[in-house]
């Protein structure tokens, strides 16, 4: 399925031309560190997760309380309104990287 | 305006006072580069914040001519009465004081690239090394026959923060109970997709519970729009036979207004006279992005600014990123969140760029919230990634509330409560904090 997906995307970066492409920037190698990806959290539960008002804050949690949270929503294992939804926009790893960041950093 | 003469001494103790303050925001090493911001919105405010946190080593000017900004976000509850135009308006002082931006309360005129200057229209000329560009939006004055400023002063459009959304919550107060509201709304693309229908719910809620006899009348440029079934279900339960949308295949574009008559005309020639009548118009990128050359000339997306899906580098002009509204960000709405987001992922490859590393990818997030009562909330969300063919929403992910939850009361009180909750946090990260 992804292979297919990347294929067809391939396939039509080179229809675009170069170009367009060759004008696209390079991301760095490897995977995203949690400190790139966590940056998403804070819209909604505040900076460094310390939410002020009716949304759950996510500072103070251990890597393990956040990693299942977060999994539990993308495997739809609890009762969620849109954290369900953001979830599976994920991979466990990227998941697994953002618990470790926001245990270690979002104090 | 009176001035008072400092002493050298109370002068040299003012600016102690100043420094002891904002000891964190202090740059005592020459800086290694400047970026400057243009616009204090949801977007550039949000990326001036973030340069300073990734890299204190990099100084960072935000150019910004208001001292306070008002969110369009919220907005709407003004207009429907239930919230103060003070709660939705934020200052620039932590962003200052707290995190060293230097705020320069003026207009930007004019971008140099070839020099790296932007001149403001006080006449200072201020260098950049990397440039970031969030105007927001501007209305196609003209756009609609008859739909210029001093119309919008009769016919507010209430599409920027301040005084347009003031104006037509007097025009509201003022309409007398059985009095129609009219709205005209735009094609794709323009600022906040489900803002319209938002709007157009508070004010039902608002009529219902002050003006019961009132009704709306919704004129539309599409057939279809942002979350439509989850808006009609709730106005079917919420205002039933007090709102009627008429599509773009019924004749719902707008192309001509009589400000004196309070008149819509449609484009096939029929006129719609209303007691209050809100245009929301046909909308492009800010000024200064188009006047620098930095929105595509022609074709559907003119009047917007192509970008690189990572960094947000314009694909015209080398070291100028353009986010939010006025940036063509593929899947991405123009939504304050959007913005939010492309700030902190444009201030992250930046100061990457600064220090000679790449950026890694970026993904980016979305939820748009809306409101149709104080109590009933629904919303959009999507995850982002950067892919050759641009920002595509990751399949799978996203999506809209569920139509039929089990406990449909509870799920839209939630939602609700998240809207608020929502705002609060985004507009502390960005304003406060
Ligand atoms: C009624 C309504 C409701 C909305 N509700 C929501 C919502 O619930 N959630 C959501 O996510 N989004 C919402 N939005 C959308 C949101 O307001 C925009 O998407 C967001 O403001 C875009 O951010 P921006 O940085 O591009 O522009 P803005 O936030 O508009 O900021 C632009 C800033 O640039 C400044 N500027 C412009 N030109 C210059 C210049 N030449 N020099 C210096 N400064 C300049 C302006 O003064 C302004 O302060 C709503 C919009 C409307 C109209």
């Amino acid at each position: 399925m992804r292979s297919a997906i990347l294929t067809a995307a391939f396939a039509a970066s080179l229809l675009a031309g170069f170009a367009a492409q060759a004008q696209q920037a390079t991301p760095a190698a490897g995977p995203i560190p949690g400190s790139v990806l966590a940056a998403t959290c804070s819209g909604c539960h505040g900076p460094k997760g310390h939410s002020v008002a009716e949304i759950p804050p996510i500072n103070g949690r251990t890597e393990q309380q956040l990693l299942s949270a977060l999994l539990d929503f993308k495997n739809d294992r609890r009762p969620a309104t849109v954290m369900n939804r953001h979830a599976k926009g994920f991979s466990d790893e990227e998941f697994a990287a953002i618990a470790r960041e926001i245990s270690a950093n979002w104090r | 305006m009176t001035r008072t003469k400092l002493s050298r001494r109370t002068f040299t103790g003012a600016l102690l006072a100043t420094s002891a303050l904002s000891a964190c925001a202090v740059q005592t090493a020459p800086a290694k580069a400047h970026v400057v911001v243009i616009g204090g919105g949801f977007g550039g405010a949000t990326a001036a914040k973030f340069i300073r946190l990734e890299d204190p080593g990099i100084a960072v000017t935000l150019i910004e001519p208001k001292s306070e900004f008002v969110t369009c976000p919220f907005s709407n509850y003004v207009i429907a009465g239930f919230k103060q135009i003070g709660e939705i308006t934020h200052n620039y002082n932590a962003l200052t004081g707290t995190h060293g931006v230097r705020h320069v309360r003026d207009i930007a005129v004019a971008i140099d690239p070839a020099t790296k200057t932007v001149r403001t229209g006080g006449g200072q000329s201020i260098r950049y090394d990397k440039l970031v560009v969030s105007p927001g939006i501007d209305i196609r004055w003209g756009a609609i026959e008859g739909y210029t400023e001093a119309a919008a002063e009769i016919l507010p459009h209430a599409w920027q923060g301040g005084a347009q959304t003031l104006l037509l919550r007097r025009q509201l107060e003022a309409m007398p109970d059985g009095g129609v509201v009219a709205l005209a709304l735009p094609p794709n693309p323009y600022r906040c997709p489900p803002g319209p229908y938002e709007r157009i719910s508070v004010i039902a809620h608002y009529l219902k519970t002050t003006k019961p006899r009132s009704k709306i009348l919704a004129l539309d440029a599409k057939d279809a729009f942002s979350k439509q079934p989850l808006f009609q279900d709730g106005w079917n339960a919420l205002y039933p036979g007090l709102i009627e949308w008429v599509p773009l295949n019924k004749d719902g574009r707008i192309t001509q207004v009589i400000a004196g008559e309070k008149t819509l005309v449609s484009e096939f020639g029929q006129r719609h006279r209303a007691a209050v009548v809100n245009v929301v118009p046909p909308q492009f990128a800010g000024k200064i992005a188009r006047d620098a050359g930095l929105a595509n000339p022609d074709g559907g997306s003119a009047g917007w600014c192509p970008v690189d899906p990572i960094t947000f580098e314009s694909t015209r002009i080398k070291d100028i990123h353009v986010i939010g509204d006025a940036s063509i960000a593929g899947a991405m709405p123009k939504s304050g969140f959007a913005a939010n987001s492309q700030g902190k992922f444009v201030a992250k490859a930046i100061a990457a760029a600064l220090n000679g590393r790449p950026a890694f990818a970026p993904v980016y997030a979305n939820t748009c919230y809306s409101l149709l009562a104080p109590d009933y909330g629904i919303s959009v969300a999507d995850i982002y990634r950067a892919t050759p063919q641009g920002i595509v929403a990751v399949q799978g992910a996203g999506g809209v509330s569920p139509r039929t939850p089990a406990d449909a009361a509870q799920f839209r009180h939630l939602e609700a409560t998240y809207t608020r909750g929502w705002y609060s946090s985004a507009t502390r990260e960005i304003w406060g904090a």
